[in-house]
């Protein structure tokens, strides 16, 4: 097929642009990273070898690709400091993604079950805190978290506790922080398919017999398991990786993949490493979405 | 089907079942009433309906039925009234507290859940052992002639078969009272007709009673006992259907169910068994006194088209002057044919129209009348219904 006869109908070419976005700016820059992946570091600029350099000639380019080496991913496979950032790394996600379930899931459902002008109003209120920087979100929860702040505060006017609690620099501070910053990205999705499900399938569950709970059980979250799903996706894929919460809110003894990378990267100038930790870390994070998307074929096949 | 279901069809009137026993009907609605903010969609509907009996809820759309099924269902509390079932009281139960089941509008199938489990789905609720269960679904499924399609999703399945599937759902748990959210209304024309004397073959095998809402005034007429016709949130009227046809209680219920024309009148005079009223728009028509008198005031005589007779001539019976019957000149204004039926517009002299169903008796048409054809359109008084405005 001829370039013209692509352009010349729009909706062919609106089939193959998230191609072309892909291949852009997910494939080109994955080789490259791939490629300093299996590099050597150097004291140089850039800071790794070899160097593919087209206009040497093809022996130097074969070369070059000999030179290539996987000592890196042996590295981080044999190195506890990788592993336990991984570990970490997934260890936080999974509790972060069930905590923000649980808040998550009461609320979407809730604001699905408001009068129509109200589940407008409660959607803006979930997306408003976003027209905030996320940096100075974080920052704000600094303040609140800190020895003399808000939070504790409270509690000792409250005379719940007879201290200042620490907080900051505490897993339970990074988990308000990563919950806080991505309960909308659990909120969205449950909302809407919470929102398009029929209440009168819960009806007729209560018709038939089932208590309130069951009727959850047996029909309400069994039908918003694709909501469930996403919203899941969107909030552990995200956080697996993710370096500002852990950096600014958790202690400094043990540190997520995200942050392992930043050291490499920028402190010891380690390049190839950093982008075996990353492909490594996009290998983890590959699976669960392709078990989700094979799971959501598999329901599609059914539905049919 | 099992012994265990009642084989004995209920006849109008007639008893059954304990409630029955005891003198009372099955279920009894008092004084139940519903407000959405300002909006009375239910005011003060009392109601009895015995065992085995078909009911039929029919009204226009906002109407309150709806509302009034919901309550029974247990989906609103009534604001006020009790609603008596066997005896008690359970205006404030909760729906799965309730020996009803409900068979919805769309039917409201779990998608989720295939055939077998969507019926089987109740009777897991009630506890009820495993082998029974299975039982129990395979009897449903043959009841409803669902065999081979249990393991389907309702999305694998025809609109005609889910709502066979929302049937036996209903059915599985053999409530004391179904009650019927518009159940035929997704299905088409040919599927509905069929489907509506299955229903009736069922209730009547089962001896169940059911509680249909319709706004569909045919599908009513054609399946239920008795109607009760409901406008702006109260009971018009309870009766038959003939009685309903026949004897309808207001110019409005006249209008709702079938078509009718009606003259708007106001003098009356009293001639023998017969009154005398003066309409502005087909003169004098003599009519049979009602059973109920009439009060003074604004009335229109009502009648139905199919006893609106049209000749070219006068009526032939027009011997003596005692054996009144109503004559009205006029001309063909419009012609609608509609296969079984013709309806015929005749536009009066005296100014009115009038409209007449005659059916088609014949193949050919040479007892049609043609556009603009002088005609004599004639009723006897007894099929003259008078109402009050």
């Amino acid at each position: 097929m001829s370039a013209r006869r692509i352009f010349a109908r729009p909706a062919r070419f609106a089939a193959i642009a998230p191609y072309v976005w892909m291949v852009l700016f997910f494939l080109v820059p994955f080789a490259f990273v791939l490629k300093i992946s299996l590099s050597q570091t150097a004291i140089a600029q850039p800071p790794y070898e070899p160097i593919f350099d087209l206009t040497a000639g093809w022996n130097a380019l074969k070369a070059a690709f000999a030179a290539l080496s996987i000592d890196n991913f042996r590295l981080i496979g044999s190195d506890d400091i990788y592993v336990f950032a991984y570990v970490r790394s997934l260890t936080v996600a999974i509790t972060a993604t069930a905590l923000l379930l649980l808040i998550g899931y009461p609320i979407a459902y809730g604001m699905a079950r408001l009068p129509k002008r109200w589940q407008a109003v409660a959607m803006v209120l979930v997306i408003v805190p976003f027209w905030t920087s996320f940096l100075i979100r974080i920052y704000a929860w600094i303040n609140i978290l800190q020895h003399d702040g808000l939070l504790n505060q409270i509690l000792l006017a409250l005379h719940l506790v007879s201290r200042p609690v620490v907080w900051l620099s505490t897993d339970t501070a990074m988990y308000i922080g990563i919950v806080y910053s991505y309960l909308p990205f659990m909120i969205l999705p449950l909302y809407a398919t919470l929102a398009k499900m029929e209440p009168v399938l819960e009806e007729a569950a209560s018709d038939l017999g089932a208590p309130p709970w069951q009727v959850f059980w047996l029909v309400t979250f069994p039908l918003s398991l694709p909501g469930v799903g996403a919203g899941v996706l969107l909030c552990f894929i995200p956080v697996v990786g993710e370096f500002v919460i852990p950096d600014l809110l958790a202690g400094s003894n043990s540190l997520m993949i995200g942050q392992t990378l930043w050291l490499e990267f920028f402190t010891n100038k380690d390049w190839p490493v950093a982008s075996a930790a990353a492909i490594v870390l996009l290998v983890v994070l590959l699976l669960p979405l392709l078990l989700y998307e094979r799971l959501q074929k598999r329901q599609l096949e059914q539905g049919r | 089907m099992t012994d265990e279901l009642p084989k004995t069809h209920v006849a109008i009137g007639a008893t059954d079942g304990d409630a029955a026993a005891a003198g009372q009907p099955l279920l009894r609605i008092e004084g139940v009433a519903k407000t959405f903010g300002t909006f009375r969609a239910v005011d003060g509907v009392s109601l009895e309906i015995k065992a085995g009996e078909f009911f039929a809820l029919l009204g226009p759309s906002g109407c309150g039925k709806t509302t009034l099924l919901r309550m029974l269902a247990g989906f609103e509390a009534p604001d006020e009234g009790r609603i008596l079932l066997s005896g008690r009281d359970i205006a404030q139960a909760l729906p799965h507290e309730r020996p009803i089941n409900m068979m919805f509008q769309n039917y409201a199938l779990f998608p989720h859940l295939s055939v077998r489990d969507n019926i089987a789905f109740g009777l897991k609720r009630a506890g009820m052992a495993r082998a029974e269960i299975a039982t129990r679904v395979a009897e449903m499924v043959a009841l409803v002639k669902l065999e081979g399609l249990e393991k389907r999703k309702p999305d694998q399945l025809s609109g005609g078969q889910r709502q066979r599937v929302a049937l036996a759902r209903a059915l599985a748990r053999r409530p004391q009272l179904l009650l019927l959210d518009e159940p035929l209304a997704a299905l088409d024309k040919k599927l509905r007709e069929s489907t509506q004397g299955e229903l009736m073959e069922l209730q009547r095998r089962l001896g169940m009673t059911f509680i249909i809402v319709t706004h569909d005034q045919e599908e009513a007429m054609t399946m239920a006992d008795r109607i009760g016709v409901m406008k702006s949130g109260r009971l018009a009227q309870v009766a038959s259907p003939r009685e309903l046809y026949e004897a309808p209680r207001s110019r409005w219920i006249a209008e709702f169910v079938g078509d009718v024309n009606l003259f708007d009148g106001e003098s009356k005079l009293r001639d023998g068994h017969r009154l005398v009223i003066g309409t502005r728009d087909a003169g004098a028509l003599v009519v049979a006194e009602p059973r109920e008198p009439v009060g003074a005031g604004r009335l229109a005589v009502a009648i139905r088209p199919e006893k609106v007779k049209l000749s070219r001539r006068g009526p032939v019976s027009e011997a003596g002057r005692e054996k009144a019957i109503n004559r009205l000149d006029g001309v063909i204004a419009d012609i609608c044919y509609l296969g079984g039926t013709t309806t015929y517009k005749v536009k009066l002299d005296t100014g009115g129209m009038v409209q007449a169903s005659v059916a088609n008796s014949a193949r050919t048409d040479v007892d049609a009348y043609s556009l603009n054809q002088h005609v004599v359109a004639w009723f006897t008084p007894d099929d003259c219904m008078v109402l009050q405005s």
